[in-house]
């Protein structure tokens, strides 16, 4: 830290170092990340919200490198657009996924971006997909970025079937002040979206008043 | 001549907690390469009477060190005539790793109970620092219970409660680590005596995933 010039970060790359987690419960899901983006050593944006909507009632949740997950992001919403006009009604949210996965399949050599799908639809009510490495499958809960693996223990611990909405957005935030407190590469503010089928709502956690632990 | 180079890594969790006495836990998996090369290994070492230390990282390199500690030790405490302090059996080992820190790729949690402070936990990691701390983590598994940890700590446990608390957090690291695994060893101390506590995996807490 003494000897740095200050130009380091504008070479390296931006990565959304990043906590992410995404949870079904009985009528729906709630998705969780922080909001650090970091190019090296250097925080470059403190307050980005990694939850980008796919379409209406179906969210992903951004991690590794910044650009890729965006752009990904961003050729998947127009894909589901016009799958959605094609097919006259609201996508399913395996769909979505499945989409996610092609791209991160076709270009897992160039990619290095993971993106967890989550939503609500009519025929299958809330559900969670993750496409680490191109994989497709569909979980209770899913965690991803660098810092999930300090929370595995914790959501393992502590995740229940049969939650209700409140519940999961308690657990997703006890999980990403978790994080937030051991990971680097996580911080800020927690961005949390409910999605069930009256509709979508989204909210900002301000760091201050995230959860404590013993040690603060 | 051929030079050979031995790479087995005793990786694992060990978990000390302090208050009212601190128990030590292990998983003991040793691992040559991808081959499990012991499923029982006991990683939970004592140094003397009241004083144990947990091993992590290199087995030969964390066996060699933990000799010599004891060694140290037992004329360290011959010499003073009175059991050694736990810090001064951390400090033991935190001069080996400091010192040999190039050639070393061995951790230790230390801890125990003397009549000076009561029961202390210290962790001495890879560059040969000595922190003390209420609770502490180690190993490969550790990595995936910092989050339990936090949030599930307590000071002022009691003895069940810590032993409960500890079983969970190997038992959750062990279900996610691949390199942790097998028995769990736990080791209670306090002013009265010593208590070994086995789990064998199939006895251990289960979560919803399982």
């Amino acid at each position: 830290m003494l000897q740095e010039t200050g130009t380091e970060w504008l070479s390296q790359e931006v990565k959304t170092g990043t906590t992410i987690i995404a949870v079904e419960f009985d009528g729906g899901v709630v998705l969780g990340s922080d909001s650090r983006v970091s190019a090296g050593a250097s925080v470059v944006n403190r307050v980005m919200n990694k939850l980008s909507p796919l379409h209406d009632k179906i969210y992903c949740a951004l991690s590794g490198s910044a650009a890729d997950a965006q752009t990904i992001a961003e050729v998947v919403h127009y894909q589901l657009d016009v799958h959605s006009i094609e097919i006259d009604e609201d996508p399913q949210v395996r769909s979505a996924a499945t989409l996610v996965r092609n791209i991160s399949y076709k270009y897992k050599e160039e990619l290095s971006a993971h993106l967890i799908v989550a939503g609500w639809d009519r025929r299958d009510g809330g559900q969670v997909f993750a496409t680490l490495s191109g994989l497709l499958t569909r979980q209770p809960f899913a965690v991803g970025g660098s810092g999930s693996s300090h929370v595995y223990g914790f959501v393992d611990a502590e995740f229940r079937g049969g939650m209700s909405k409140e519940e999961c957005q308690q657990f997703v935030v006890n999980t990403l002040s978790l994080a937030i407190n051991r990971d680097g590469s996580s911080g800020g503010v927690a961005y949390i979206v409910s999605i069930d089928e009256h509709g979508t709502e989204e909210k900002v956690v301000l760091g201050n008043d995230l959860p404590t632990f013993f040690d603060q | 001549m051929e030079k050979r180079s031995v790479d087995s890594r005793v990786r694992g969790v060990s978990t000390g907690v302090s208050k009212p006495g601190p128990s030590l836990h292990h998983i003991p998996l040793s691992l040559f390469r991808e081959y499990v090369s012991s499923k029982t290994i006991n990683k939970v070492v004592q140094v003397h009477d009241q004083i144990f230390c947990c091993m992590a990282g290199s087995l030969a390199d964390a066996q060699a060190v933990t000799k010599a500690a004891k060694f140290h030790l037992s004329f360290h405490s011959v010499q003073m005539e009175t059991p050694p302090l736990v810090i001064a059996a951390a400090s033991v080992l935190q001069e080996l790793c400091y010192n040999n820190k190039e050639e070393l790729q061995a951790g230790f949690i230390t801890a125990g109970w003397d009549r000076k402070k009561g029961p202390q936990v210290y962790v001495v990691p890879l560059g040969g620092m000595l922190v003390g701390q209420p609770v502490t983590i180690g190993g490969s598994g550790s990595t995936y219970i910092y989050g339990y940890v936090d949030a599930k700590y307590k000071p002022n446990m009691s003895r069940e409660e810590c032993l409960q608390f500890a079983t969970n957090a190997l038992a959750l690291a062990m279900g996610r680590d691949n390199v942790s695994g097998g028995v769990a060893h736990l080791v209670v101390i306090t002013e009265t005596g010593v208590e070994h506590v086995v789990v064998p995996g199939n006895k251990l807490p289960k979560f919803h995933n399982e």
